[in-house]
């Protein structure tokens, strides 16, 4: 057979590429990573995103305010409140309005249940990816007495569809305050078990510091938002900087990290747990008497362009909506933290061995359908 | 001087494997106490346990119209669900029916619901006036042809409740 002027190309270099995806235990979705390597070392990145593509923005445009929102819990679907709260601020800062106190707090109690039920399941999936399987086993259980307090009240366990425009579909159940409570006791008592098991590991600590280095410049330069920008010292997060819902209501610390390795990317989420309950604690008691839903005659927002960002598990995400006035958007536009986060994988996982792509994917965290959308 | 740096180096190794094996014990401590202690075991065994599982009352298991003992149900097929569905999993088709009062009125004729594409957000049942809907606690929906899970969700002959004629009196003698 004759050799082709790429073979020849690679041969010289003693390169050669690798499909890392799109079907892999590791990138936890459908994403497939274009590897250059050298021998074990990765020369260069290119993802490849569109394998779970379904068309989110455009099929949003058909569908009044209400009927959109389900579909935004199917984006980055382990913080689908937080996904649902960005849509409903958005649209009640068109129409002008503002819900009760109630709603409020209800809102950024459930947002915090779902970023402490999300970096359970992170924290269970990375120490999985870097071969300690018992993580996973701890994380879970964990997460599923967060699941069922959303099951209780919320009647969905993943994807809730709960906070709408206007307000919440329903009341929160009898139990929920007193369930919220009990898991902030019981959290508080097994957190320190997750880094007696992982933080401290030999293999793990070899195996993550010093990994996969992001400087804070290369966090702004691209947009690395969330826990994964602030492991560089990048001061991003959307509950500080324009605080929304109950968020101006309480007391919390900003964790950052300056080292912006893998390690630390991983210390701010583990901090960021127990901010999410300290945060917990302060409202859970305190949630004020008021209406659930807004009595509005019609959804629709008037015509204007309207922006509104939140905080979610993972970064910044932005709803951008352009109305003409009519029930549904003329156009809206998601941005969502994985993509940004995605692309700083070349830069940061270059000249490191192909085995360490999986650490520093892992402590991305990235959620493949909120990439694609 | 060259002898305590490899005194040093040689201390860090052993430092290292001392902290390294520390650190496991560690680890292996907290799942060693979850092995003596299988009373804290928290996994629910599924299949064996469906006769005492019991699911939360607000649990969207699947859409079904409510239907009194007299096998009579609410829905005045007025099609606001199906309007509100994002994606269509809601067909009511109605007949006209002569009524007890010799009027002719818009009935019910069948209900269908497409369980395979509900994405249970909840609109239909929050959008349903006569609260004639309501999500049940069933979970199991495997079956094996997709055709079975399109559903027809009013029972066979039942038919709408009649409603009191209290609340339309008053008009009456305005009119």
């Amino acid at each position: 057979m004759e050799e082709t002027l790429v073979d020849i190309d690679f041969k010289e270099k003693e390169e050669y590429i690798i499909n890392m995806g799109p079907q892999h235990p590791s990138t936890h979705g459908v994403l497939r990573f274009e590897t250059c390597l050298q021998g074990e070392k990765v020369k260069y990145i290119i993802p490849h995103c569109g394998y779970i593509h379904r068309g989110i923005e455009k099929m949003s445009e058909s569908l009044t305010y209400p009927q959109l929102l389900h579909l935004t819990d199917r984006m980055d679907y382990l913080s689908a409140h937080i996904n649902n709260e960005a849509v409903a601020l958005c649209v009640e800062n068109a129409m002008e309005v503002e819900v009760s106190d109630r709603v409020k707090y209800i809102r950024t109690i459930l947002a915090e249940l779902s970023r402490i039920a999300s970096h359970q399941l992170w924290w269970s999936a990375f120490g999985m990816d870097l071969g300690a399987l018992t993580t996973f086993f701890y994380g879970l259980r964990d997460r599923e007495k967060i699941l069922d307090i959303f099951e209780e009240t919320t009647g969905s366990r993943l994807i809730q569809s709960f906070i709408t425009p206007g307000g919440l579909m329903a009341d929160i159940h009898p139990n929920f305050q007193r369930r919220v409570k009990e898991f902030i006791t019981y959290f508080r008592k097994k957190l320190p078990e997750y880094d007696q098991l992982l933080t401290g590991n030999v293999i793990f600590r070899e195996r993550t510091l010093g990994i996969g280095y992001m400087s804070k410049e290369d966090a702004i330069d691209y947009a690395v938002t969330g826990p994964s920008g602030r492991g560089s010292g990048f001061h991003c997060d959307v509950r500080k900087l324009a605080p929304y819902s109950a968020y101006p209501f309480v007391q919390f610390n900003e964790i950052t990290y300056t080292e912006g390795d893998t390690y630390h990317r991983y210390l701010v989420r583990m901090k960021e747990m127990w901010e999410s309950l300290n945060i917990l604690e302060q409202l859970v008691d305190n949630i004020p008497q008021g209406e659930i839903m807004l009595n509005l005659k019609a959804i629709k927002a008037p015509k204007g362009e309207y922006y509104q960002r939140v905080e979610t598990a993972r970064g910044e995400l932005g709803v951008y909506i352009v109305s003409d006035g009519a029930p549904t958007p003329a156009r809206i536009k998601y941005r969502s933290p994985n993509f940004s986060n995605l692309f700083i994988l070349n830069k940061v996982s270059a000249n490191h061995k192909i085995a360490d792509l999986v650490a520093i994917s892992g402590s991305l965290d990235l959620v493949i359908p909120d990439i694609d959308r | 001087m060259a002898l305590l740096t490899t005194l040093k180096s040689i201390g860090n190794y052993f430092r290292e494997i001392y902290n390294g094996v520390t650190s496991l014990a560690r680890g292996m401590r907290v799942t060693g106490k979850y092995f003596i202690q299988p009373s804290s075991i928290v996994t629910q065994q599924y299949p064996e346990n469906r006769a005492t599982l019991k699911m939360f009352d607000n649990f969207k298991g699947e859409l079904i119209l409510k239907h009194t003992e007299d096998n009579e149900h609410f829905c005045d097929a007025c099609n606001n669900c199906a309007r509100k569905c994002p994606n269509g999993s809601i067909e009511v088709i109605s007949k006209r029916e002569e009524g007890p009062d010799g009027k002719t009125r818009r009935v019910l004729d069948k209900y269908i619901y497409h369980l395979d594409m509900c994405t249970f957000c909840g609109l239909c049942v929050q959008a349903c006036d006569q609260s004639a809907l309501e999500f049940s606690n069933e979970f199991e929906h495997a079956v094996f042809d997709r055709n079975n899970l399109i559903k027809q969700l009013n029972h066979p002959d039942s038919k709408v409740v009649e409603k009191q004629a209290e609340t339309k009196e008053p008009n009456t003698p305005t009119v």
